[in-house]
């Protein structure tokens, strides 16, 4: 089968739509890291606006709900000092019928240049940058299970600044692996970055075997997970997307694969916390941890909105 | 009309001729074979480079009547059958209604037979609305047209159900035909596996299939009933069918285009025209069912022709409606399938022509003594194609209203072998290439 | 083949830019070297000057988040370190400002920086020194004080290069 050039690239190598971690070369992830350093400077001045996106219309189309996702994306595209229009699409015609594709010819008649999607189906975005005009970016917010791209770049930025150099690194990713996106995007960003040791830790039914083709160990006990790790990325258990008996109950979790100060104590003595939030206290994080020395999960969101304006630029002045 | 087929390879796996030879065609019936034969005809088909062949014999196409009557899929499918040299085919029940009345049944058969393109043989409900809960009348089924019972995709989750409709059917000595695929461990988008946990996309387990093997197989065991697995999709559903047809079960079984030539990295970036079911599976599972087809331990090649219209498949690749257009490409995949395993035209030929007559057995009357093979006295129902012709798959250009395929050039790269020139059924001309 | 002594100019801004400190008009001007060769004669000026703050007095500003051609070019990140080009260790508000450039051409960047300046504060004014003003404007914006002003074809650019040892020269490339 003819394999298709990455559709998130132009034919110079320049990224064009932010779909997935995977497939980005080392050089594009770096860029944009480098990009979001600048721009988190920005974001400490008096004027936080730059005028990259002036003009242009970005519309935040989450087909799913979150408002967090939803507003960091919206301040840092006006930040931008790019127009922002935000679509409930629950409420609007895709819920009277209207197809996916139909919903989007539909606003790029009214001018977007850039479509931020947030969908429940792994992939949506894919068909979406298959079908807008050359001059209109897609940026994923979360599609599915599958990619949470903007997250992964936030993720990796936060370890960048606080652990400097990646080839060293230890990395544990603790919990719902099996559903989540963030997970799959951190996974592609450290393995593109060069970490040696990424672990994925959690039970046999949310921690499936077949992750360690993606390059990661699999381990199922909770100490030999963290033990010795530099950076620990704990997953929020997703009721919503959990469907027929995977665990029994969440006490249970938070007894095996919580992270407690115990066992935290285990991993190395600087290690950082992080979380994509929004955190389940008791569930997979114990509040001493989630509000200690060791958590990054504030600064995290500081970040998130550095690193989301670093990847519009870069793409808003791609052509396709 | 009388024709006489002039020049062409007469390949007939069934009867082992393979020789250059004259046809002559009168009042539906093959009525002589032979180096110049007596015979005045009111018509010559020139088949000479061209191999003439059983007509093809499909036991998976979805005709979508009734259902959508209003966009005439019975007449633009059944002219892609004859396109694809197809003259017999069998559809399943899960049609709109579903196909568990006989009135409906002898409707389709009436109106199929008015087109004169391609024989259609109805599977018939096995349980009323496909519920898996209430038996269907199948006596009065048969009757009615239907060669077998079937549940489509809906797989019956009640075993005590499975069991009776099983007994009720081999009280008759009707042939069962059913996917094995649990109905709980069954359900995703894609096949379970690295590809799948890459992309995000729900799995489907080979479990899913093996559990229903042998739910199947020891029920078939102790009822007797003759079942056809349908479209088969792993090394170790291959593994298990092939221990019960050495253990004598009267089991047949099926395998479609598209599990015989792709696998799960084909999704590549969610092709929606991927999403198929049964899902495609690994390497290992194709290259075991490629052996199984190549060594008869699967008895039939299939199209799992299903005509997807644009709306339905252009979507986020778990919203998209599985299936794919198949009519057309079947004599090609085969022809392809055999080049790549190193295995004769005959076998290629037979697998989709004397082989889903063998598993139709006594469901096709008269017709099982001469449909599928090119005999004097049989029905005049052949396929003449051209071996040596290569052709990129278009789908704007097909004739059936299914352009969702995975196999368009645009996608893949690679022409296809085979072309069919003319078909014909019960002696009348069915389909002429331009 | 033109011959320009980066050197020899350099002391010609040194002498003009003192000039413009002691004229009275900007009472406790700030210098902001434009990234990278007017930071590099900036941070000089600051010591041959003896400028409160020494070298690492005078502010650094970048032109990258308000060029004009970003729908072209792209975003263009010039330092690559993954911090702010633009750093400025005084408020601007109320301030006078001497901006220093190498090259002054077409007053794009000069534009651009200026405006960047203004997301800081509004200052009392700004002022512009270059080494050389090659010509070529495209806006109305004017140098106080340039040490060369001379004429070069549209497709060669003009680049100040900086050695280990601190010295300036200059160099010429035509246009990729």
């Amino acid at each position: 089968m003819l394999m298709r050039r990455n559709p998130q690239l132009n034919a110079h190598g320049e990224l064009i739509h932010l779909l997935s971690i995977e497939g980005l070369p080392r050089a594009v992830l770096t860029q944009i890291l480098d990009t979001a350093g600048t721009f988190l400077s920005v974001n400490d001045r008096d004027v936080k606006k730059v005028p990259l996106l002036r003009g242009k219309s970005v519309f935040n189309l989450f087909f799913e709900n979150s408002t967090r996702t939803r507003t960091t994306f919206e301040i840092a595209a006006k930040r931008l000092s790019a127009d922002v229009i935000n679509l409930d699409i629950a409420r609007s015609s895709t819920a009277k019928g209207e197809s996916l594709l139909d919903t989007i010819a539909n606003l790029s008649a009214m001018h977007a240049d850039m479509f931020i999607v947030r969908h429940a189906e792994s992939g949506a975005p894919y068909l979406i940058a298959q079908h807008v005009a050359p001059h209109v970016h897609v940026i994923n917010a979360g599609d599915g299970r599958h990619a949470h791209p903007t997250q992964g770049l936030l993720d990796v930025y936060t370890i960048r600044h606080y652990k400097r150099d990646f080839t060293q690194l230890t990395v544990a990713i603790v919990g719902d692996i099996v559903h989540s996106r963030v997970a799959r995007s951190d996974i592609h960003a450290l393995t593109t970055l060069g970490v040696p040791e990424i672990r994925a830790v959690g039970p046999k039914t949310l921690v499936p075997g077949d992750l360690a083709g993606m390059g990661v160990r699999v381990c199922h006990d909770m100490a030999e997970g963290i033990r010795g790790a530099d950076v620990i990325i704990m997953l929020r258990l997703q009721n919503e997307r959990m469907s027929g008996a995977m665990l029994p109950s969440a006490g249970e979790f938070f007894k095996s694969y919580g992270l407690t100060p115990e066992k935290l104590a285990l991993a190395k003595s600087d290690a950082i916390v992080m979380h994509p939030g929004p955190i389940n206290r008791g569930v997979e994080i114990d509040s001493a941890v989630a509000d200690g020395a060791h958590s990054v999960i504030l600064p995290q969101v500081t970040f998130g909105i550095a690193v989301r304006m670093a990847v519009m630029s870069t793409i808003a002045g791609n052509q396709a | 009309m009388k024709i006489l087929i002039h020049g062409g390879r007469i390949v007939c796996p069934a009867t082992g001729r393979d020789e250059v030879a004259d046809i002559a065609v009168a009042s539906g019936r093959i009525v002589a074979i032979g180096k110049g034969v007596d015979f005045t005809p009111d018509r010559v088909l020139n088949a000479t480079g061209l191999v003439v062949a059983p007509g093809l014999v499909d036991l998976a196409a979805r005709l979508r009547e009734p259902g959508q009557e209003h966009e005439g899929m019975l007449e633009s499918e059944l002219a892609a059958a004859a396109a694809g040299g197809v003259t017999s085919l069998v559809c399943p029940p899960d049609t709109d209604p579903v196909l568990d009345e006989p009135g409906l049944v002898e409707m389709l058969k009436f109106r199929a037979r008015k087109l004169s393109r391609c024989r259609v043989f109805p599977l018939g409900a096995l349980t009323r609305r496909l519920e898996g809960a209430a038996l269907t009348e199948m006596a009065q089924l048969t009757e009615a047209g239907c060669v077998g019972f079937s549940q489509a995709d809906a797989a019956i989750t009640d075993t005590l159900v499975l069991q009776r409709a099983l007994q009720y059917a081999a009280t008759f000595g009707y042939t069962v035909w059913l996917r094995p695929n649990d109905g709980w461990l069954g359900q995703g988008v894609a096949a379970q596996g690295a590809v799948a946990t890459r992309l995000g996309l729900s799995g489907v387990p080979v479990v899913a299939e093996t559990v229903a093997l042998a739910t199947l197989f020891e029920l078939v065991r102790v009822t007797g009933a003759r079942v056809h697995l349908c479209r088969l999709s792993s090394a170790a559903g291959v593994a298990m069918l092939r221990t019960a047809k050495a253990v004598g079960l009267p089991v047949t079984a099926d395998v479609s285009i598209n599990s015989l030539h792709l696998t799960d990295v084909d999704i590549g970036y969610f092709n929606p025209d991927m999403r198929l079911v049964p899902p495609l599976r690994q390497g290992a599972d194709r290259d075991a069912l490629r052996a199984a087809l190549a060594d008869g331990s699967i008895d039939a090649l299939v199209s799992d022709h299903d005509p997807v219209a644009n709306d339905a498949k252009q979507l986020p690749f778990g919203e998209a409606e599985p299936g794919a257009t198949g009519l057309e490409l079947l004599l090609s995949l085969s022809l392809r399938w055999a080049q790549d395993s190193g295995l004769p035209l005959a076998t290629a030929l037979a697998r989709i022509t004397h082989d889903p007559v063998r598993v139709l057995g006594d469901a096709l009357g008269s017709l099982a003594s001469s449909a599928g093979r090119v005999v004097e006295g049989g029905v005049a129902d052949l396929c003449l194609f051209d071996p040596a012709a290569e052709w990129a798959v278009a789908p704007e250009r097909l004739a059936s209203q299914g352009k969702h395929t995975p196999f368009a050039f645009a996608s893949t790269g690679m022409a296809l072998p085979g072309r069919v020139r003319a078909t014909l059924v019960a002696g009348t001309v069915a389909y002429e290439a331009a | 083949m033109l011959e320009l002594d980066a050197e020899s100019l350099y002391a010609q801004l040194c002498q003009g830019v003192r000039a413009l400190l002691a004229d009275g008009t900007r009472p406790d001007a700030a210098l902001v070297g434009i990234w990278s060769g007017g930071a590099w004669l900036a941070e000089r000026l600051q010591r041959d000057l003896g400028l409160p703050g020494g070298d690492k007095g005078c502010g650094v500003i970048s032109s990258t988040l308000h060029r004009d051609d970003f729908g072209s070019r792209g975003l263009v990140i010039q330092d690559g370190k993954g911090t702010d080009p633009t750093q400025l260790p005084f408020a601007i508000e109320g301030r006078h400002i001497v901006l220093v450039d190498d090259v002054l051409h077409t007053g794009r960047t000069i534009r651009a920086v200026v405006n960047e300046l203004f997301d800081f504060g509004r200052p009392a004014s700004v002022t512009l020194a270059v080494l050389v003003d090659r010509g070529g404007r495209e806006l109305p914006i004017a140098a106080a004080f340039a040490a060369a002003r001379l004429a070069l074809p549209a497709g060669q650019r003009l680049r100040l290069a900086r050695a280990d040892d601190g010295r300036f020269s200059f160099t010429v490339k035509g246009d990729e």
